[in-house]
């Protein structure tokens, strides 16, 4: 039963994946499109001196209030295609995740192989309900990439067949510090996803980078900024309760809150990068550029963290299953 | 806002004009200085990236704090390097004195900092809002409404220019909005809201100082030790009991409360279905009982993830592993030792280490050095290894010496360590006489060479069937006793850092202002404008919300 059922995961995932390189291909064909097409014009909003009457009828316009200048762009055909690509590699994605977690009789995030899975599946989840509140599909490339190499890499380099958790993991806090912390990292992506497109963005308001016309489609630098900041700052609060719930864990299972093995350690260079990268946001002349770079900086700490500490450093979280 | 001046909301620094010289500054005026650097946004950014920095050897070399082995082969596999690295503290980074000069710049840094703050905000949050701008178009989020002559309110009386300030002040108060009117030419309603804000960042940077502190004091009054127990042993909360003990530096006895505890029995699950984790450690329970100072027992079951409270203690489960009992007697079959010996595990399988020591009794000093194999498999060369953790074929290979123990010294020796300088091999690879390593199952029974005596792997379980095993040698379990009086305030200073990071970055602080000016022909104008402080995405949400919500109040619709 286990074995059937994660063979059925496993087709699933492969079968996400196939459908994420056809979303690659397409967001990239999109800011291909994008270039071609140049700065759209900006649409004038309405003013905002009206009237407040029971009848409504005499408006009495007095000064017109300048709009922000918001681009407002139509999504090509190659976006939307893109886009509902992705929400369907996300549907197996997820369906094999969850298979793999039922044919575990666990939740699916014990080990690398299945951490994997579940991280990139949050991020792509997140990125699709994202665009709720803010049209940020200019990012679907990086994303459908980034997590085409996720698993990529989960699946090739560290499958292994479902194993029973050693008593060290068999705590409810599984459930909830490594849930938590998968979704503080799909925060943390397009929170640097956003840095790596502002700083493209200000070079290219610098005047720099010619070429790159699809940027003229995208927000401008100080939007993009806005956005990491806000998307970051919930990823933030994901990785402080991280933080914590582990402390708590490890008090639990290993007898003391902290210890600083390798894996703590990283743990909180990460949060202490970010808590820079708050600052920066709040320091004259720390903003713009340079607290993008910091953003890009905290996520590289996180991938490191997922991969090369969890790989080749020595710790007690080593059992990670490999 | 009594903000560090470089914060990007205070206002900007004077350009300083080229050609008029500083005035020179004297001490005080240096003192101020270092403490306003010492005090900036820019000083705490930097700090704690070079905190962040600072962290990353602690994960390259292995740390004397957490893993003391590491640091001993790292010394023998680079001799020259290591005593380098040592010098610059590379193996106790989170102790040495570059990592606790930056956080503790950091912590002075952030009192200093949080103090005025502190100060500030108590005053702001007596103070009432500030008064009207004189303009407000020119604020961002800014709206303007009329009202055409002889509207009515709901009520039926006509809207003046003061009852829709009235109006206003309801809306804005219901909003969590503290108010304040001014009359003049023209009236207006200023509001201020989400204080909280504030508080909640003071509170997290606060509890970020009381975690320091908790944690600082808390690891000078407790401890730590360590006791491994074999099924049916005890021991008693009393230092002299433990098999190390690490007491914090302002710890005294008193602080050790009299308890007692027996372990009952210890039973491990392995798993046997699935072939791709065959032997895989599944569950561990200790079923122990525990007597207070009046003696009263108390069942309790100790497991990895579930530790046992006794006493102001956390007793954990950290480590456990087999302690073969052996018989030693002398030519006249007389017992000189009989004991079981906690064997360290040195893999998966539970291949496992243990030194015997026979001091006395014997003709001669005998030790030995003992691989205990629970599931015993012969290679193709002959060596053997274990290929299971429980006990399908116990075999017990003994390397035997006599000679000096060099425990008489009085000089403590640890019990996993045999020195056999000096010693003669009695059985083994390299004994002179070609004698080989005693090889034994449980109940078995050999002779120690040269006449010495025997030496017999007991069998624990001597009643069961004899090809049953499974019960012949004892388990020991390896616990962890610690004493963290100030654990709980860590726990409630991080969730002051949780809460007061939330309502810092996710309560909105904004100022709201409503205006009603009579433009003379009987017309009224309402405006609105709001002014966020710090980052917040929702300002002109929240402004339109008002004017509707107050057109609301007024009877009347907005019409753009
Ligand atoms: C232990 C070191 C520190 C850490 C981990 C830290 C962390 C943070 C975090 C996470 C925030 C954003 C959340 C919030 O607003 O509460 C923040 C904000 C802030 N911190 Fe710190 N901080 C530290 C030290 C300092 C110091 C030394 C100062 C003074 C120079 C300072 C001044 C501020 C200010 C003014 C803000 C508000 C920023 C804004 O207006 O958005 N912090 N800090």
């Amino acid at each position: 039963m286990t074995e059937t059922l994660s063979m059925y995961s496993l087709t699933a995932i492969y079968s996400a994946m196939a459908v994420y390189l056809f979303a690659f291909i397409a967001f990239t064909l999109d800011l291909a499109k994008r270039s071609a097409e140049g700065p759209a014009a900006a649409v004038v909003a309405g003013t905002h001196v009206g009237q407040m009457s029971r009848s409504g009828t005499t408006a009495i316009l007095e000064r017109v209030v300048a709009p922000p200048s918001t681009v407002q762009r139509r999504s090509s055909r190659f976006e939307r295609v893109a886009f509902a690509l992705t929400v369907l590699g996300w549907v197996l994605h997820v369906g094999g995740t969850v298979l793999r977690g039922v044919a575990a009789h666990r939740v699916p995030w014990a080990n690398m192989f299945e951490f994997s899975l579940t991280a990139s599946a949050i991020m792509v989840g997140v990125f699709i309900f994202v665009q709720l509140w803010q049209n940020l599909r200019f990012l679907g490339a990086f994303i459908s990439g980034f997590s085409l190499i996720i698993l990529g890499f989960g699946t090739v380099g560290f499958y292994v067949n479902v194993v029973p958790l050693p008593p060290a993991l068999q705590s409810y806090w599984l459930v909830i510090h490594v849930f938590v912390a998968t979704l503080g990292t799909a925060f943390f992506a397009i929170g640097a996803g956003l840095s790596m497109v502002q700083l493209i963005q200000t070079r290219r308001e610098a005047n720099k980078l010619n070429r790159f016309r699809f940027l003229d489609t995208m927000p401008n630098a100080e939007k993009l900024e806005n956005l990491a900041y806000r998307v970051i700052v919930v990823a933030f609060v994901f990785w402080t309760f991280t933080l914590m719930a582990g402390a708590i864990w490890a008090e639990h299972a290993w007898g003391r809150y902290w210890g600083w093995d390798t894996k703590e350690v990283w743990t909180f260079i990460i949060w202490t990068i970010f808590a820079g990268y708050i600052h920066a946001r709040a320091t004259r002349g720390w903003r713009g550029s340079r607290s993008a770079y910091l953003a890009i900086i905290g996520f590289a700490a996180v991938m490191f963290n997922f991969t090369i500490v969890n790989l080749f450093f020595k710790g007690l979280h080593s059992y990670s299953g490999l | 806002m009594s903000r560090p001046s470089d914060h990007f909301d205070s206002p900007a620094p004077e350009p300083k004009v080229p050609g008029i010289a500083q005035p020179s500054l004297g001490l005080i005026g240096y003192l101020r200085f270092f403490w306003r650097q010492l005090t900036s946004m820019r000083t705490a950014l930097v700090l704690l990236l070079m905190l962040a920095i600072a962290a990353v050897p602690g994960s390259l070399f292995p740390q004397r704090s957490s893993d003391p082995n590491g640091v001993t082969l790292y010394f023998s596999t680079n001799p020259t390097l290591a005593p380098v690295l040592d010098k610059f503290q590379l193996f106790d980074v989170y102790s040495s004195a570059w990592f606790s000069a930056i956080y503790l710049l950091l912590f002075i840094s952030l009192i200093g900092c949080v103090i005025p703050r502190a100060t500030h905000h108590v005053k702001a949050l007596a103070s009432p809002p500030p008064k009207t701008p004189a303009r407000l178009d020119r604020l961002a989020a800014f709206s303007a409404f009329e009202v055409v002559p002889g509207e009515t309110d709901a009520s039926g009386d006509p809207i003046t220019a003061a009852s829709a300030i009235r109006a206003a002040r309801a809306v804005l108060r219901k909003g969590g909005y503290r108010v304040r009117l001014f009359e003049g030419r023209e009236l207006s309603a200023s509001a201020e809201r989400g204080y909280a804000r504030e508080t909640g960042n003071l509170v997290f940077h606060v509890a970020l100082i009381g975690i320091l502190f908790a944690v600082g004091i808390g690891g000078g009054f407790g401890y730590t030790g360590q006791k491994v127990l074999v099924v049916g042993q005890a021991f008693a909360n009393v230092r002299l009991t433990f098999d190390s003990f690490n007491p914090g530096r302002f710890f005294t006895d008193d602080a050790l409360v009299p308890y007692r505890l027996i372990l009952n029995s210890f039973t491990t699950k392995y798993e046997q279905q699935n072939k791709d984790a065959y032997g895989q450690p599944i569950d561990y329970t200790a079923k122990v009982t525990t007597y207070d100072q009046a003696g009263t027992p108390t069942k309790s079951v100790i497991k990895v993830n579930d530790p046992l409270q006794i006493g102001g203690n956390q007793i954990y489960l950290l480590g456990n592993g087999y302690a073969p009992s052996i018989t030693v007697r002398d030519p006249n079959g007389k017992v000189v030792y009989s004991e079981p010996v906690p064997f360290l595990p040195q893999d998966t399988n539970l291949t496992s280490l243990g030194i015997v020591k026979v001091p006395d009794g014997l003709s001669s000093q005998v030790g030995m050095r003992g691989i205990f194999y629970p599931t015993a498999a012969a290679a193709a060369d002959g060596t053997l290894g274990s290929v299971y953790p429980d006990l399908q074929n116990p075999v017990l290979s003994l390397v035997l010496y006599s000679g000096d123990l060099g425990i008489n010294k009085g000089q403590p020796k640890s019990v996993y360590t045999l020195n056999t300088d000096g010693m003669k091999e009695l059985a083994g690879p390299t004994a002179l006489d070609g004698t080989k390593a005693l090889r034994l199952k449980p109940g078995q029974t050999a002779k120690i060479p040269g006449g010495l005596g025997s030496v017999t792997f007991d069998n624990k379980a001597p009643k069961s069937d004899p090809s049953n095993l499974e019960q012949s040698v004892p388990r020991f379990a390896s616990l962890d006793v610690h004493r963290d009086p100030t654990q709980g305030w860590v726990l409630f200073f991080a969730i002051c850092v949780l809460l007061g990071l939330l309502t810092s970055l996710f309560v909105p602080r904004r100022r709201v202002w409503v205006k009603a000016v009579e433009l003379g022909d009987g017309r009224i104008r309402l405006e609105y404008a709001g002014l966020a402080r710090g980052e917040d995405p929702g300002l002109d949400a929240a402004v339109r919300a008002i004017a509707e919500k107050h057109s609301h109040q007024l009877g009347l619709r907005l019409t753009r």
